[in-house]
Formats: structure tokens, C-alpha cells, sequence
């Protein structure tokens, strides 16, 4: 069998997505700034799919910025609103600890250049508390940037509390919602976003590109310099093919969505049922507020990248927090972030399943973990000192 | 491109001397569950050659593989020659490791190396 349970990583681009690309790079392959009518098809074309995009997230077209993906839409929002800020002398950010490296390292760098941040805790169940940003915030805070969803434990983030405070602190609110977008509901103006991220290969889209909402009046730096692209915000010959593919898998996921989400929740119930089953091991993350294709489990006494390769010899593929699968010596800064310690963080499994599991294949799963978890323990000196005593479980 | 070579693979789905030896010469457990791999090893000492090896490890595929590897290495070897193994050999045998891995294959060696000061330790007494 064959089980694809990494689709947090990325997703099988749909067939909706792979014909409107090729359809871009037969009929609409002309440069959308040229004025002869191959160009201004072209630039027809685009301008509908910025068009499309708009509606579904209740923005105006004008609002939409294409990128190359999340991370230049996450990279082009902070510093875009962190000049805005500095130009009214306010230099502190607001951001949580489990954020995308996109916005981490983004705000690291803001950081060496004077700017302080706060970055709020996400408790146990990787829910940000909204009473804890309100204290956060203050006369000096120019921007709050919180993700809609974490990519590694699912968990949502209450987005609508955060945009009404932020709105009534007139404070810019960004959220990076790459994980979010064609998988919940999105009203920018229902949920008083100012700029929110997005990338095409978490909802069937293409590789390598994306978009980023601003409200409008917030006005944008642009990080690549070249042509008037994207009203001079984004330089370069706009990716056609891949903007029309985004769309096209966008609408598609939407209008699947509520149907996706019911099947998704019910199987991604069954695997947590099952896996709790497995002794001293836990779900990270709260149970409820969580994408529907989000699993996460901690097992103790294991390792994660060698849990990975023993599910990839059974045919599941998914991924995993420990250090080893990254080369890094730390395990992943979100388990740490809800307070796994390093000895369970390392054994982590997260499965992030898509509409097309089945309940079959959820049982294949459950038992090819069950089979890998208990052969690993065998051999692991960890595990021969918890049941021995001489350690204390700390997964009870 | 696979990520590992096929006998780090195989090392990994087949490990050669997995366990423990009850009544051990010399036992030696290094790393840490900080930074992900722990390796214990067990050796069985006749007339300064090792006649068992036994290992329990808790990491990567790299650091269960290297286990492996090391532990066939020494088998049947005098503790001098044991004591001279290094994770480089360790790695070489594995066909490579990838870069960000040699880490893991460092505590083969010292795991080997911990369990023989155990056991000259254990002579001394
Ligand atoms: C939450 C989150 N933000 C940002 C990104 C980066 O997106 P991209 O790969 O399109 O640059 C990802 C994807 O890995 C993500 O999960
Ligand atoms: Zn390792």
C-alpha cells in the first residue's frame, strides 16, 4: 500500500491545476505587460485570477499580491509593515513561538535591526491566549503577526479575536495562513486581517508560488526591484502559468472544502483514537482546534527519523520533529514551544492526511505505527530504563 | 537519490547484534536524549579478545546502522585492535553517511570506547 500522509509538507498538484498550466504555457503564453494582444490576453488572464482569489477570501483585486510562495509573502509582509512602523517611531513586534522559520528568521533579522519583539507562548494545547496579547500590546507595537494554523500540530488560531483587538489597538495584523487557505473558511474583512499569506502547493496548486493579501491604504516595500510588476511592489515577469494553476486549484479546493473537512475530521479522529492506544504516547496539540488533516503524536522511548524510514519501507509517507530528520541538534522549536522536552520531541510522528484517505488505509497506518513503535522500543536503551524504573515516564 | 547508501539501509532494517549481554565485561552508554541518539554497548571479553558484542540503541537510522556496522567490526577483534576503531572507518564501511549524519556515527565510536574503559576499569578492581 501506498499512503501519502505528508500533505502539510506539500500536495499532489490537482488535474484542474496541472490542465490550466499547460493551458497558460499553449494559449497564454505572452508577456502580460506587452500591448500587442498576445500580451494583453495574458494580462486578461492574470487580472481574472487575481480577480477569483480576491472573492474567495472576501478581498478587493487591487489587495492581491502574487509571490513566489509563502515565504516571500511572509518575508514581504513583516518587513513591509515593520517600515510603516518604524516611520511612525513604533518598533515592537508581537509574534508567537511556533511561527513558520519564514516569519522567525524574518523577524530575527528586525531584530538586529533595532526592533523588539515579543513572542507569545502557545500553552499546552498550541492555542495562543488572547488575553495574553492584549497585555502584549502597547503604544510602541507596530505589528502582530500570527500564523492561522500551525504546519506541524495543526493547531488554529482564534484569528477573528485577534484581528477585532488589533483592529480596536490600530495595530496591522498579519497571518500567515499558508497552512490555512483552501482548507478553512477565510474572510479578511469578516475576520479584520490586514495582510495574510498563502502558497498554491498546500491546496494542490504548483510549487513556487503564492499570494499575499494588504488591505489597502498599507502600503508595501518591495523586495525584489526591477519592472512595475504587481503596481511596482514585486518585480519580475509575472509566473502566468503558475498563478492560473493556483487559481484554478484554489477553486477546487474551496468548493470541496466543507465535504473535505467532514471526512478528513472523521478520519483524522480514527487515528487518534487508534494511535492513543499505543502506551506512553500522546497527541500534541489541542484535539479540537485543529485542521482536520492534522496528526500529531509523540511516542516515548523512540526516535522519529528512523520511525519515518520504517513507515516509508511500508509505503506511508509523513514526517516527523525530531532533529535528526532536519540535520539540526534541536528538535522541532514548535514541540518544544508546547512543552514536549527534547527526549519526547524527538519522537514525533505527524500525519497529515488528504481527502483521498480512506478508513482503510487510517487502519493500515495505525498498525504499521503500532508494529515500527514497538520494534524500535526493543532495542532502545531509553525505553529498557523506563520499564526497568530506573527513568520516569514522562507520557504517562 | 536515495538518502542513505544500501548498506546503511541494510545495516538499519537488519541490524546485525542487536540486545544485551547480561553478564557483560564491559558496558558502555553514550549521547544524550537532548540531542536525539543514545548507543549502549555491550561487550563479552575472553583472554583480550572480544567474543560478543550486544548494542541497544535509540537514535537515527545513521546511529542504529553505525551500531551495527561498529559492532560487526569489532566482533571476534583483540580489545587493542577495538580500541583504535574510529567513527571514520565506521562511516567508510557504511559506503558514506551524509555530512549532516557523521555526528551519529561519532558515538558508535565512543560507545565502543566507553564499554572498553569499563571493562579495563573492571579488570583493575
Ligand atoms: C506555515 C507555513 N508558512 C510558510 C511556508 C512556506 O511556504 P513556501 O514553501 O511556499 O515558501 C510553509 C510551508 O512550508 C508553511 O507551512
Ligand atoms: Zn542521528
Amino acid at each position: 500500500m501506498q499512503i501519502y500522509a505528508d500533505n502539510a509538507a506539500t500536495t499532489k498538484m490537482s488535474d484542474a491545476a496541472i490542465t490550466a498550466m499547460t493551458d497558460c504555457m499553449q494559449s497564454f503564453w505572452g508577456n502580460p505587460s506587452s500591448l500587442y494582444t498576445i500580451g494583453q490576453v495574458a494580462k486578461e488572464k492574470l487580472e481574472e485570477a487575481r480577480g477569483e482569489i480576491a472573492r474567495i477570501i472576501n478581498a478587493e483585486p487591487r489587495e492581491i499580491l502574487f509571490t513566489s510562495g509563502g515565504s516571500e509573502a511572509d518575508n514581504q509582509a513583516l518587513l513591509s509593515a515593520a517600515m510603516i512602523g518604524k516611520k511612525k517611531g513604533r518598533t515592537h513586534i508581537i509574534s508567537s513561538m511556533f511561527e513558520h522559520h519564514a516569519i522567525l528568521h524574518t523577524l530575527q533579522k528586525l531584530e538586529k535591526n533595532g526592533f523588539t519583539m515579543t513572542y507569545l507562548p502557545v500553552h499546552e494545547n498550541g492555542i495562543v491566549r488572547i488575553e495574553e496579547l492584549e497585555d502584549a500590546i502597547t503604544e510602541d507595537t507596530c505589528l502582530v503577526t500570527i500564523m492561522t494554523a500551525n504546519n506541524e500540530i495543526g493547531t488554529i488560531q482564534p484569528i477573528t479575536q485577534i484581528g477585532e483587538l488589533c483592529r480596536k489597538r490600530g495595530v496591522i495584523f498579519h497571518t500567515d495562513a499558508v497552512q490555512a487557505v483552501g482548507h478553512l473558511p477565510i474572510d479578511v474583512k469578516a475576520q479584520s486581517i490586514d495582510m495574510l499569506s498563502a502558497s498554491a502547493h498546500k491546496f494542490h496548486g504548483p510549487k513556487g508560488v503564492g499570494f499575499l493579501y494588504v488591505k489597502k491604504g498599507i502600503v508595501l516595500s518591495s523586495l525584489i526591484e526591477g519592472g512595475a510588476q504587481e503596481r511596482g511592489k514585486r518585480a519580475g515577469t509575472e509566473n502566468l502559468p503558475g498563478i492560473l494553476s493556483m487559481t484554478a486549484a484554489l477553486k477546487e479546493a474551496v468548493a470541496g472544502m466543507e465535504a473535505h473537512n467532514v471526512h478528513q475530521k472523521q478520519v483524522r479522529d480514527h487515528l487518534i483514537q487508534g494511535l492513543s492506544e499505543i502506551p506512553h504516547s500522546a497527541l500534541n496539540g489541542d484535539a479540537v482546534s485543529r485542521l482536520s488533516g492534522n496528526v500529531n503524536f509523540s511516542f516515548e522511548g523512540i526516535e522519529g527519523e528512523s520511525l519515518l524510514i520504517l513507515l516509508d519501507q511500508k509505503g506511508i509517507s509523513a514526517s516527523s520533529g525530531s532533529a535528526c530528520t532536519s540535520g539540526a541538534l534541536d528538535p522541532s522549536h514548535v514541540l518544544l514551544a508546547i512543552g514536549r522536552i527534547h527526549d519526547v520531541a524527538h519522537g514525533s510522528l505527524r500525519l497529515s492526511i488528504g481527502e483521498e484517505i480512506t478508513m482503510e488505509e487510517a487502519d493500515y497506518i495505525i498498525e504499521a505505527v503500532k508494529e515500527v513503535v514497538a520494534y524500535l522500543r526493543s532495542f532502545s536503551p531509553v525505553w529498557r530504563d523506563l520499564m526497568a524504573g530506573k527513568k520516569e515516564f514522562i507520557l504517562k | 537519490m536515495a538518502l542513505y547508501s544500501e548498506t546503511v539501509m541494510d545495516h538499519f532494517l537488519h541490524p546485525r547484534n542487536v540486545g544485551v549481554i547480561e553478564d557483560a565485561d564491559g558496558v558502555g552508554e553514550v549521547g544524550n536524549a537532548k540531542c536525539g541518539d543514545i548507543m549502549k554497548m555491550y561487550l563479552k571479553i575472553e583472554n583480550g579478545i572480544i567474543v560478543d558484542v550486544k548494542f541497544e540503541t535509540f537514535g537515527c537510522a545513521s546511529a542504529i546502522a553505525s551500531s551495527s556496522m561498529a559492532t560487526e567490526m569489532i566482533k571476534g577483534k583483540p580489545v587493542v585492535e577495538a580500541m583504535l576503531l574510529t567513527n571514520k572507518a565506521v562511516a567508510e564501511a557504511l559506503d558514506g553517511l551524509p555530512a549532516h549524519k557523521m555526528h551519529c556515527s561519532v558515538l558508535a565510536e565512543e560507545a565502543i570506547q566507553a564499554a572498553l574503559e569499563d571493562y579495563e576499569r573492571r579488570k583493575a578492581e
